[in-house]
């Protein structure tokens, strides 16, 4: 079959910066990183870009792919081209680290976070003689996260990222929740209290991206939810997430709908005044807007707050999603 | 530009590399470790099946029958010494990677659970799914992120070695390229560790990654380092046709089956007693015989899953469930996998001694670029893991002590210069209408046909020719990419120069070596032959550039060769 490629190119040596297009014939059975390398190998051996084991077990070849991270061993030119046998495949390097040159990122802040996590196990006292006793779930669980082979698609498209550099970002986190949750580690709660700071579990938005581009089945954003529930659960709540989740609900069980005048007290805490100052101008925005309804303004929990109508159905249906196990959000097999 | 100075130099970032490293700065020394790739991203991550523990608790089975059914597999070219090392020491390495957190699958009681390998009498092989190599090469990795381990190492990732410093017939170190701004740089060390993986590449098709050119094994001979056992190139019986990629004896190990065009286990004729989990040698010999008779579909046989049942290949197999339907469209819990031998892992490598040290001083070699020779004629499943942990680890605490106190008088910056001759020679070339990718492919499907599975001496003759035409074109060739940073296409040119310079050992030893043992299966001498052939082949560079042959004899303590059955 026929493909075409357009490649972003960047060349550090001249300061360059463009698209290289290319049409080449391959067999249809290809991938994105077949018809890159008869690219390179052929056509053009100024292309640079990772690549080594052709099975996504290396994770150097991850790459944007018509705007989307995933792995060019694993993208099959063919399904990339389903909609449209013309389609150019867009082919440019990761998000969110630097290029180095052409399709290759520089991957130190990567490296540098997953370094910040401590990410090996600490165990405490004296090492047994045989191995650690540990049941199977456990590291079948810990296996799945084990899969993550560190290609930075999740890091290159977290939209959290993009905004604030100083997230730790779902790689890191994931590795994280696999020292966490190891039964063999004996640090659970500094680990959670530190992973709870800025920066951390809590700052992810759920966008789900990272579920999304992650080619090995990770679901990183999974593994922050599962570190946040541990963390309420080890009682770490003296953070703003934290809080925030604890205001949201208490609202909702009290009073059945979100107290917005409560909520932003509720998650920065009740005496952090500078903070609370940065907030102002956007409710006075929703005041005026009509948006902090005055009849809220006893806290939720106090004797007068406001109730909504059917109080009792709101509250069946709190307890019963208490009770009920964390929906994981779909992990999605890639077709191509 | 700029020297660098270390008491011990690793290069490679795979497992055996990683493990020498770690074990040497336990130790006290000043380590630096130098990969071509991010230590992450090194082969050592492919493996899926596993990794024998022999002695390690119920499941890792007495070390006594890992010994003998190493040394039998060898097909009796295994040293003893070496293989006794490698199953008493074994069970204490795969518990080492345990307490250091590698998550292997576990039993009800919560101990570590085995799994059955080729060539092995019984289960005794520790496993995570089907990662195993990743598992242990990223929990190596996690133990280097250690703030302690990290700021005291030195490592160049992304840093290609050119060559080795060999000074007064002394190993100092290597010159090695910043991949990052192509400058050329002597890193220099009182003790030089190799640790480069293997050559499957100079076979096309082939298990490895694209990386797996043979650099180490290529820098050592070219240094004068013995090397030894070449022509024992590993042929594994299932890899996907095509792009080679490797299905897990792992599969075979949970009791999936091969089968012909008719449906019939053929092992049945070839290895009554053991089947498919016969010695690999014997298992891709078997499935050529039966393609060769026109027993097979499009070339390949089957290997057979769906009996396994959708969550043994799910909770076990994930990984070549997701490979046969990424890469072939097929769901082995319900379709059958067709699979034909491919080249996979070579046995032999740089001569060292039971310590891992060659008869150059200063250098050493550990893993798949080594040959201690642990494996012989044919490599057990499941123990090259092994080996790369036991003999990186016994690599670095040879090199260390002996280091220690010595005075090494400091390196001059000049030993570069021949490198970036040799480099400014590729660059400042023409291409002259050849291009690299086209030799190496030319070399990789001439080796597969002429120096595979079965050798005849009119085919491994014309191949040395073969090698002769490709090495002058190789000489004329040039590159596209003229600038410093990152450049790939100069990179490949080089490594190009080293897989010519193994494939032409590979077929050196092959023509060499009269009779068939192992891997190593000569048509003309159908037979074992002990009385004659019971040595290791090594090939010396000489000073004036010609190669010296020399025999070793095997070092046989407990067992004495016997025909092999299985
Ligand atoms: C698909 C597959 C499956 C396998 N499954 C198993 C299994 O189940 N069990 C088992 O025991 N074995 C298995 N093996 C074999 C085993 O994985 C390898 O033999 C072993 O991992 C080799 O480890 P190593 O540390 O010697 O080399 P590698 O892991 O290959 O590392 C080599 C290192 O050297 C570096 N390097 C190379 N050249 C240079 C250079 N010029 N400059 C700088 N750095 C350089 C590389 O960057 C890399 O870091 C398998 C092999 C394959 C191919």
């Amino acid at each position: 079959m026929k493909v075409k490629l357009k490649v972003k190119r960047s060349n550090p040596e001249t300061g360059d910066s463009s698209y290289s297009k290319y049409e080449i014939e391959t067999e249809n059975s290809v991938t994105l990183l077949d018809a890159l390398i008869q690219v390179r190998e052929y056509e053009d051996g100024t292309l640079a870009l990772r690549c080594s084991c052709r099975s996504a077990i290396c994770g150097s070849c991850s790459m944007r792919v018509d705007g989307r991270a995933r792995l060019a061993c694993r993208a099959k030119v063919i399904a990339l081209t389903r909609d449209n046998p013309e389609h150019e495949i867009v082919v440019e390097p990761m998000g969110n680290m630097p290029v180095i040159k052409d399709l290759v990122n520089d991957m130190e802040s990567f490296w540098s976070k997953m370094r910040q996590v401590d990410p090996y196990i600490k165990p405490e006292g004296p090492t047994p003689e045989a191995e650690f006793r540990v049941p199977n779930e456990a590291m079948i669980d810990l296996t799945h996260v084990m899969n993550c082979i560190m290609c930075g698609a999740c890091v290159s498209d977290c939209t959290v990222l993009e905004v604030d550099k100083n997230f730790i970002a779902p790689a890191a986190l994931a590795k994280a929740y696999r020292a966490t949750a190891d039964p063999r580690d004996d640090h659970e709660h500094d680990r959670l209290e530190k992973l709870s700071e800025y920066g951390g579990i809590w700052d992810c938005t759920r966008c789900n991206m990272c579920v999304e581009v992650c080619p090995k089945g990770v679901a990183p954003m999974n593994r922050i939810m599962q570190l946040r529930e541990m963390a309420l659960e080890a009682g770490i709540k003296g953070n703003a997430g934290a809080r925030h989740t604890g205001i949201f609900t208490k609202s909702i069980e009290d009073g059945g709908r979100l107290n917005e005048i409560w909520m932003v007290p509720g998650s920065v805490g009740m005496f952090n005044v500078p903070r609370m100052m940065k907030e102002m101008p956007g409710a006075l925005k929703m005041l005026r807007a009509g948006k902090l309804p005055i009849g809220q303004v006893i806290p939720p929990g106090f004797p007068g707050s406001h109730k909504m109508h059917g109080m009792d159905r709101v509250r069946n249906v709190v307890r019963k999603s208490a009770s009920l196990k964390p929906v994981k959000a779909e992990v999605k097999a890639h077709d191509a | 530009m700029a020297v660098y100075e270390h008491d011990v130099l690793v290069i490679g970032g795979g497992l055996a590399g990683m493990r020498a490293a770690l074990r040497a700065q336990e130790l006290g020394a000043d380590v630096a470790m130098v990969s071509k790739v991010h230590p992450v991203r090194s082969h050592s991550n492919a493996a899926q099946g596993g990794i024998n523990g022999p002695g390690l608790g119920e499941g890792g089975g007495p070390w006594e029958e890992h010994f003998f059914e190493t040394t039998k597999a060898s097909d009796y070219l295994g040293d003893q010494d070496a293989i006794e090392i490698l199953a008493r020491e074994g069970g204490k390495e795969v518990l080492q990677c345990e307490h250091w957190g590698v998550v292997f699958s576990r039993k009800d009681d919560g101990q570590m659970a085995v799994r059955r390998f080729g060539g092995m009498g019984k289960a005794r092989t520790f496993f995570v799914g089907a990662i195993t190599g990743q598992a242990i090469l990223h929990v190596l990795y996690e133990q280097l992120m250690k703030p302690a381990v990290h700021d005291a190492m030195r490592m160049y990732e992304e840093w290609f070695v050119t060559s080795l410093i060999v000074d007064e017939g002394v190993c100092r170190g290597a010159v090695a390229m910043n991949i990052r701004t192509g400058e050329l740089h002597a890193i220099t060390a009182k003790a030089t560790i190799i640790a480069t993986g293997g050559l499957g590449r100079v076979y096309e098709p082939s298990t490895n990654a694209l990386i797996c050119t043979g650099d180490g094994i290529a820098q050592a001979y070219r240094a004068g380092a013995p090397i030894m056992d070449m022509e024992m190139v590993q042929i594994h019986p299932t890899t996907l046709k095509g792009s080679g990629v490797l299905i897990t004896e792992g599969a075979r190990g949970e009791g999936a089956y091969l089968l012909n065009k008719d449906g019939e286990r053929f092992m049945e004729k070839y290895a009554p007693k053991m089947m498919e989990l016969a010695s690999r040698d014997v298992v891709s010999r078997a499935e050529q015989m039966e393609i060769d008779a026109g027993r097979a579909v499009d070339g390949c046989v089957y290997l057979d899953m769906r009996h396994l049942g959708e969550d043994v290949i799910k909770e076990k197999l994930e990984e070549i469930y997701e490979i046969a339907r990424d890469l072939v469209n097929i769901d082995i819990a319900k379709e059958l996998l067709p699979v034909l031998p491919g080249v996979h892992y070579i046995m032999g490598g740089v001569k060292t001694d039971i310590d891992g040290l060659t008869p150059m001083p200063g250098l050493y070699s550990a893993g798949e670029a080594a040959c201690v020779s642990v494996h012989g004629a044919n490599r057990v499943g499941a123990n090259s893991l092994l080996d790369t942990l036991v003999f990186g680890r016994r690599a670095a605490e040879h090199a260390v002590p002996w280091m220690q106190g010595k005075t090494f008088k400091p390196i001059p910056e000049s030993v570069v210069e021949n490198d970036r001759k040799m480099i400014r020679g590729i660059l400042d070339r023409p291409t002259n209408g050849d291009r690299v990718a086209k030799i190496r492919r030319d070399m990789g499907v001439s080796m597969s046909a002429n120096v595979g599975l079965f050798r005849s001496p009119d085919k491994l003759v014309a191949q040395q020719g073969e090698l002769k035409t490709l090495r002058e074109r190789y000489d004329k060739v040039g590159v596209e990419d003229k600038g410093s940073v990152f450049n790939t296409d100069l990179l490949f040119h080089i490594e190009l120069g080293y897989m010519l310079d193994c494939a032409d050992m590979i077929a050196t030893s092959a023509i060499e070596r009269k009779e068939s043992r192992g891997a190593h299966t000569r048509l003309d001498f159908p037979n074992r032959d002990d009385e004659n052939w019971l040595k290791h082949i090594v090939l010396t560079k000489q000073p004036d550039g010609s190669e010296k042959m020399t025999y070793i004899p095997v070092t046989i303590t407990e067992f004495q060769p016997e025909e092999r059955k299985y």
